[in-house]
């Protein structure tokens, strides 16, 4: 065998190898009731966000379009879900409205991930003057209270949907970065670490090939218990005034209808939804959070359940 | 634990404290170019107008010269006027501390203790259904956003029942002192309380749990039981105590959060504290203010992590006494 | 003399631990008389059963495990009590010496307070000041100043901790002391200090005491009786000078033929001269569970079940080739 035919061989068998990992995963993960339980929630949530255009018409989002409704009809009085006080159909808002609630929390959290782990990576491996830097500088933005934070950069920034993923995503990474630089740490000290660097294997080989692979778990555990903070966040954000005015996610449903007035007129239908909304996304993301870390995770496979 | 431990704490902290207040300046002068534009959008602002806020902003002058100019300032606590009241923020912000703090310490205290006892019950019956029926509980009430919460029981409570005031924190029309004041109050306090309480206490639920099954296995543990202690008293004297520690570390840090964490609640029950300040200074908009509660989060946050820091070493023996 | 009931007397015991996919059979069968004042020795490699046995006898083994068979102290059945009894006999009957690992001792509570909170829960209405004459005594007792009390556990040494822990299983005057492996986390000039105070303290006293360890030599010095346990049951007994001069089990003689450096980890897992790991205890091999590292084996221990055979005077052991045998090998 030549040694070019060998190389495509020995990815060949790295590969095969993970792929059994993650077919023995998703076996344990079958087995996991509420990892399951809330595997099939986000799965209808996200259907339903995907197929908006085909469930609701988008145009009943203005309030221009919904003049020929009755404002502030109930449930029983119109449609599924009753309308707002510009008379617009709860629903509409309901359907498209989990379409801004999990963009932001998914692009936030890839963000505060992205972030999170390079800092963690970087710092975990090169360890010295490296590492102590940046640990400090996360420790300090561990202490900035983030929802203060979150609201004066979102003020400074305006409102948008960009700028609120923006916010929640640098705000949101030094949890992720402790969690990273520790594993790495470990990591770092493996013989095979040692033995690929004795081969003269270079620092980006190291970390792309050795750290990132045996940290990625971790992450993608930590990503899906970060997401129902992050919706979390939006909703509060959102809640205060600094949500997109033009793209309303639910926590913006909530502002609208708590500045409408609908606490006094006890119009439930228009918050009950979308608080629910979030009550159910967060609690899914949170099971399967859960569910991963303990297979992902040997040591914490008896703890939980 | 010795001096030095203490000191290198607390220097650890002025250090943080100091880059909170550099951050601040940034935050608000460097960040954009012109953050007056940006928090008056959409205001008609003429040229003057703009000259001046820029004067009262402090952008006039080289960056340093600011900066300079700024770090005098805020070392005497002087964050400027408030633009809706004209009032100087640090005389606003310490006429408002304390009903935030009257409300979200007692709802601090109270989702603490209820929280941890929770947390003991479950992980003491661990899979049964009192277990399952605990975490389901704290899981739902930690997964829902905590104003929302209070506008379901302002809703029903309040609104149609008629139990409870639907906001503030005195009735207006009342002249009771005293007593029949403090009673008032109690009894405008206890919806948004009660809210804050349902929101914080499932955190601690989960952590004491998890903290408390760790703890379950250790060695000491069957020691305690082999002396023919019962088993309440293995738990209350020997299992609670060691699992407690990162439970009460973990207390602690929140404390410094709560100032700044019920924001969106104050604003829902109209509850006149720093929360709903910050809420009034961001629809206003009102920049010394925000820029002045940001700093006044910030040190709390900062402090109680210190205090969280003294207190687990103080209570951890393994730490004191090294 | 006979005619009268033993201090401990323990009959066909089992232990089975729950486990998710099958039950763990830990001890399948154990038989012990103990008069007042005797000392026996259990020795075993890890997982041979010997502390889920002495976890048995005061049921202390987590909750869901199967303990079946009798423990009689002084007759009394300790697996049928009721909880109170059960909590009044524990100490003041029967006390363990734990091993003096870091966590055996609760780390936020000082030692004088562990001790003391025996002492004042089966004499109530003990003074304080009663109390803390007493741990001082008892600190003593083991050879620590009585102001040690007031340390907690992580500012003690291994040595001193068990010694602590000694000084805690005599606190209610027990009669009999169960020492699971006492000398275990200890090197080798504290061991023999700690023995000594052990063996010092047993003749005081006159303490029945059960030895438990993995080390052979440390119990044929120290007891005056031997039993060798191997996949939960008892494979050789008798009288330990005997047993241990010239063990009549293969296992038992690899025991004792292997000299391990006292206190040695890697010993204590894989005694040198034997091949191989313990059986699992959920797929024991067929006849003798021994057979598949046993030097000695012959066609026959693959199939035939084996049990204590007569092997000499007050001796007895589970091998076809023992004497008594009535197997022919």
């Amino acid at each position: 065998m030549s040694a070019l035919a060998e190389a495509p061989s020995a990815r060949r068998i790295a590969w095969l190898r993970r792929r059994r990992a993650v077919a023995g995963a998703w076996r344990d993960y079958r087995r996991h009731l509420p990892g399951m339980v809330g595997l099939v929630i986000l799965v209808l949530v996200v259907a339903m966000a995907l197929a908006a255009p085909l469930l609701a018409d988008e145009a009943g989002l203005k309030a221009i379009n919904s003049t020929g409704n009755p404002t502030w009809a109930s449930p029983s009085e119109f449609g599924p879900l009753g309308t707002d006080g510009l008379g617009r159909d709860v629903m509409t808002q309901f359907i498209w409205g989990s379409r801004i609630s999990l963009l932001v929390g998914l692009a936030a959290t890839i963000l505060a991930m992205v972030i999170g782990s390079v800092v963690g990576i970087t710092a975990g491996f090169f360890g010295g003057a490296v590492s102590a830097v940046l640990m400090r500088v996360t420790e300090w933005f561990l202490v900035i209270p983030f929802l203060p934070l979150a609201i004066v950069l979102a003020a400074i920034l305006g409102p948008s949907v960009k700028n609120i993923i923006l916010v929640i995503g640098i705000t949101s990474w030094p949890s992720t970065t402790r969690l990273i630089q520790a594993q790495v740490l470990t990591l770092r000290e493996r013989d095979y670490v040692d033995r690929s660097r004795a081969l003269g294997a270079s620092n980006w080989h190291l970390m792309s090939r050795h750290i990132l692979p045996n940290v990625s778990p971790l992450i993608l555990a930590n990503t899906t218990l970060t997401v129902p903070i992050v919706i979390l966040s939006e909703a509060t954000l959102s809640f205060l005034g600094l949500g997109d005015p033009s793209n309303a996610s639910w926590g913006k449903m909530l502002d609208d209808a708590f500045e409408s007035g609908a606490v006094t007129l006890e119009a439930w239908w228009y918050f009950v939804p979308p608080g629910l909304g979030i009550l159910l996304v967060v609690l899914a993301f949170t099971l399967v959070g859960q569910a991963l870390e303990e297979i992902l995770d040997p040591r914490l496979r008896d703890k939980h359940g | 634990m010795t001096a030095g431990f203490i000191s290198k704490k607390v220097l650890g902290a002025l250090v943080t404290l100091i880059f909170v207040v550099c951050f601040n300046f940034f935050l608000f002068r460097v960040v954009d170019a012109d953050p007056v534009a940006n928090l008056f959008r959409g205001k008609e602002l003429s040229q003057s107008q703009r000259a001046e806020l820029r004067e009262e902003f402090g952008l006039n002058g080289s960056q340093g010269e600011q900066f300079v100019k700024y770090l005098g300032q805020t070392a005497q606590l002087n964050f400027g006027r408030s633009y809706s009241t004209n009032q100087p923020v640090w005389d606003e912000i310490k006429k408002k501390a304390g009903a935030t703090i009257a409300l979200v310490g007692i709802a601090a205290v109270l989702s603490a203790v209820i929280g941890i006892m929770l947390g003991i019950a479950a992980a003491w019956r661990r899979r049964t259904k009192a277990d399952y029926g605990i975490t389901a509980f704290t899981m739902g009430a930690y997964s829902m956003p905590e104003f929302w919460l209070g506008m379901l029981l302002l809703t029903f409570f309040a609104v149609k029942l008629g139990w409870f005031p639907v906001g503030g924190i005195t009735d207006p029309d009342s002249s009771a002192t005293g007593l029949a004041k403090l009673a008032d109050q109690a009894h405008h306090m206890f919806l948004p309380a009660l809210t804050l309480t349902l929101a914080y206490l499932g955190e601690y639920t989960i952590i004491m749990r998890s903290s408390l099954l760790d703890t379950m296995r250790e060695d000491y543990l069957v020691l305690a039981r082999a002396k023919g202690l019962r088993d309440v008293l293995v738990r209350n004297r020997h299992a609670v105590p060691n699992a407690l520690l990162p439970v009460v570390a973990l207390m602690a840090i929140n404390f410094g959060f709560v100032l700044s964490g019920a924001i969106a609640v104050e604003a829902i029950f109209s509850w006149p504290g720093l929360g709903l300040a910050t809420y009034e200074a961001l629809k206003g908009p009102d920049l010394p203010m925000l820029q002045g509660l940001f700093l006044v989060f910030s040190a709390s946050v900062i402090l109680f992590n210190l205090i969280a820091d003294i207190l687990y070493a103080w209570l951890d023996p393994r730490v004191r006494t090294s | 003399m006979s005619g009268q009931v033993p201090l401990l007397s323990v009959r066909d015991l089992h232990v089975t631990y729950a486990a998710a996919e099958r039950p763990v059979p830990a001890v399948r069968g154990v038989d012990i008389e103990l008069e007042v004042g005797e000392t026996l020795g259990l020795a075993g490699e890890s997982g041979c059963g010997k502390s889920s046995l002495a976890g048995a006898l005061l049921r202390l083994l987590p909750g869901g495990t199967e303990v079946t068979g009798e423990v009689l102290l002084d007759g009394e059945d300790v697996l049928t009590m009721k909880p109170g009894r059960l909590r009044a006999v524990r100490w003041t009957d029967l006390a363990i010496v734990f091993q003096g690992a870091l966590h055996t001792l609760n780390p936020v509570q000082r030692v004088g307070d562990q001790i003391g909170e025996a002492i004042r829960l089966h004499s109530k209405g003990t003074s304080h000041a009663k109390v803390r004459e007493r741990v001082g005594e008892l600190l003593e007792l083991v050879g620590l100043p009585a102001r040690r009390a007031r340390d907690y556990p992580h500012q003690l040494s291994g040595g001193q901790r068990q010694r602590v822990l000694i000084g805690l299983a005599l606190a209610c005057e027990p009669r009999l002391l169960i020492a699971d492996e006492p000398t275990t986390a200890l090197d080798v000039m504290v061991q023999a200090q700690v023995l000594r105070l052990l063996e010092d303290l047993q003749e005081r006293f006159g303490l029945a005491t059960i030895f438990i360890t993995h080390d052979l030599s440390t119990l044929a010095s120290v007891c005056r009786r031997l039993a060798v346990m191997y996949a939960g049951r008892i494979v050789e007994q008798g009288p330990s000078h005997d047993v241990f001069a010239a063990p009549t089990h293969p296992y038992t003689r690899a025991l004792a033929g292997a000299f391990p450096v006292i206190g040695d980890q890697a010993f204590r897992m894989a005694p040198a001269g034997l091949p191989g790991d313990p059986p699992d205890p959920r797929h024991l091999p067929e006849g003798c569970p021994f057979h598949p590292r046993c030097p000695a084996a012959v066609e026959t221990c693959s199939s035939v079940p084996v049990e204590l055979w007569p092997a000499g005077p007050g001796r007895a052991a589970a091998c076809i080739h023992a004497p008594g045998s009535p197997v022919p090998a």
